[in-house]
């Protein structure tokens, strides 16, 4: 019991002491994991508006794989990506693999379908309600897009931090193709993984709450953001 | 008006619409020209809002033609008539942003002259002070001001309008009428839809009565309301009046 206590309080404090090491592991997870974000979110939103709003043979299956894609399993996502970028692989030439760059594409695959189905979710029903005022102030269904997606921000933002919190817990897919090299490709979940086998249980530890607190903080945004959505007449 | 050629009249030939396995609409043949305004009455279930919604083009007729007939019809560009919903939709921003949306949407302006004209729109519906509020939190009059707002600031020369005050209190159907006739002042052709047989003695000039899908009456509004021709047309405003 009091070597449980004892790792904690070793991991408050190494929170506390701005431990370089500690410090960078925590940047370079947040820098991969909002840069997939952001590539998700840039691809994604108006991917999933159009697949919300257009009709097109094959449509009702393109929908299926992407909600099946949301519980993709990270370390197939790893795999897939890890073989894109190997040495034979046909991204190899570009020489991304084992780098942080190879871990933000691996994440971006993860992220990707959950923000392509909640935007296509949510922007399917307010189309349902917009499409005929919208066709009758001149609105193509492509000019519809941007219309739909500003109007749909509060519950958009609420996707694409369930994306977020997807792709800073998963341990998989950043471990397949970044290797978790020390300073250069190790993320608070890797490393975790990592230091809990090696019985560096602070580091580990301090790791965890990080993580934790930021799941917090991502669902602490997300509820703030519905609620002033709510109070904006929904 | 406002110097471009006209493009009415509008002109419905043998227009039928089916849905459903249903005909829904069945041989409609009239011609509409201005400014005079246009209430369509009948029954629920008649088939005014599908007229409405065809004459503004968001039906097409399953057959027969609708077509509009003037000069201004044939020259390229945004859409000269505009629609107010029985439902309006208003998008989830600021009742300012509302206005300068369907501007750009039409095409008009720049940014800052889309602004400009917003300001100017507001100020004519009594809106100004409401401009910054989110559109979805007013009230249901004040949603309907904003929605002829934004069919008024598209300067169109024909308004259809569908029941618009089926869900509004006394004062605020007042008020969407006051502006009716501000529409109707400036030369813009109003057809709209009513259940409230008074608002039709007060905003009509001539009425077309709908029955089942069929025109059964077309009259001047005083001709209609002191003896309307078909015993359809006879026994709604009889039936209207033992309410
Ligand atoms: N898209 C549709 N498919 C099937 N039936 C419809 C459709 N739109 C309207 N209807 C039916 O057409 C009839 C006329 O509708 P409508 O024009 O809305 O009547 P109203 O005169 O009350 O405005 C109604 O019976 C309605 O149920
Ligand atoms: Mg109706």
């Amino acid at each position: 019991m009091s070597d449980i206590v004892e790792a904690f309080l070793a991991a408050l404090r190494l929170i506390l002491s701005g431990d370089p090491e500690f410090l960078g592991i925590v940047g370079l997870s947040l820098r991969v994991t909002m840069g997939a974000v952001a590539i998700a979110a840039v691809i994604g939103l108006p991917l999933g508006a159009l697949l919300a709003t257009l009709r097109f043979p094959g449509r009702g299956a393109v929908i299926i794989v992407f909600n099946a894609l949301m519980g993709l399993p990270p370390v197939v996502a790893g795999l897939f990506v890890y073989l894109l970028l190997s040495r034979s692989g046909p991204l190899g030439p570009l020489g991304l693999l084992f780098t942080p760059l190879a871990m933000t594409v691996a994440q971006t695959v993860l992220v990707l379908p959950i923000i392509v189905s909640i935007t296509r979710q949510v922007v399917e029903t307010m189309w349902e309600e917009y499409a005929e005022q919208l066709r009758s102030l001149g609105s193509t269904t492509m000019r519809a897009v941007p219309t739909l997606l500003w109007d749909a921000r509060y519950q958009l933002v609420t996707g694409v931090l369930a994306g977020f919190g997807r792709a800073s817990a998963e341990v998989g897919a950043v471990l397949i193709v970044g290797g978790n090299i020390a300073g250069v490709t190790r993320t608070m979940t890797t490393a975790i993984t990592l230091e809990t086998g090696k019985g560096n249980l602070p580091l580990a530890l301090g790791l965890g709450m990080v993580l934790l607190t930021l799941t917090l903080v991502i669902n602490g945004a997300a509820h703030a953001v519905g609620q002033v959505g709510r109070r904006a007449g929904g | 008006m406002r110097g471009e050629p006209t493009i009415l009249p509008l002109r419905l030939s043998g227009v039928c619409y089916e849905a459903g396995g249903r005909v829904l609409l069945d041989g409609l043949d009239l011609t509409l020209n201005g400014p005079s305004r246009t209430v369509i009455l009948g029954h629920n279930g008649a088939g005014k809002s599908l007229t409405l919604r065809l004459c503004h083009g968001l039906l097409r007729p399953t057959r027969g033609r609708i077509e509009w007939l003037g000069p201004g019809a044939a020259m390229a560009g945004r859409s000269r008539h505009a629609m107010v919903f029985q439902r309006p939709v208003l998008l989830r921003r600021s009742v300012r942003a509302n206005l300068v949306h369907a501007l750009s949407l039409a095409g008009i302006g720049g940014r800052g002259t889309r602004r400009c004209l917003a300001d100017e729109a507001l100020e004519r519906f009594r809106l100004t002070d409401l401009a910054d509020r989110p559109a979805r939190v007013l009230s249901g009059g004040e949603q309907q001001r904003l929605a002829l707002a934004r069919a008024w600031v598209l300067k169109p020369e024909v308004l259809f309008l569908d029941e618009p005050t089926a869900n509004l209190d006394p004062a605020a159907t007042r008020a969407v009428e006051a502006m009716i006739d501000t529409f109707h002042g400036e030369g813009v052709k109003v057809v709209m839809t009513t259940h409230d047989l008074g608002q039709a003695r007060r905003l009509a000039d001539e009425i077309l009565f709908l029955h089942a899908g069929r025109l059964v009456e077309r009259a001047a509004a005083r001709a209609f309301f002191e003896s309307p021709q078909s015993p359809e047309a006879a026994a709604f405003l009889a039936g209207s009046l033992s309410f």
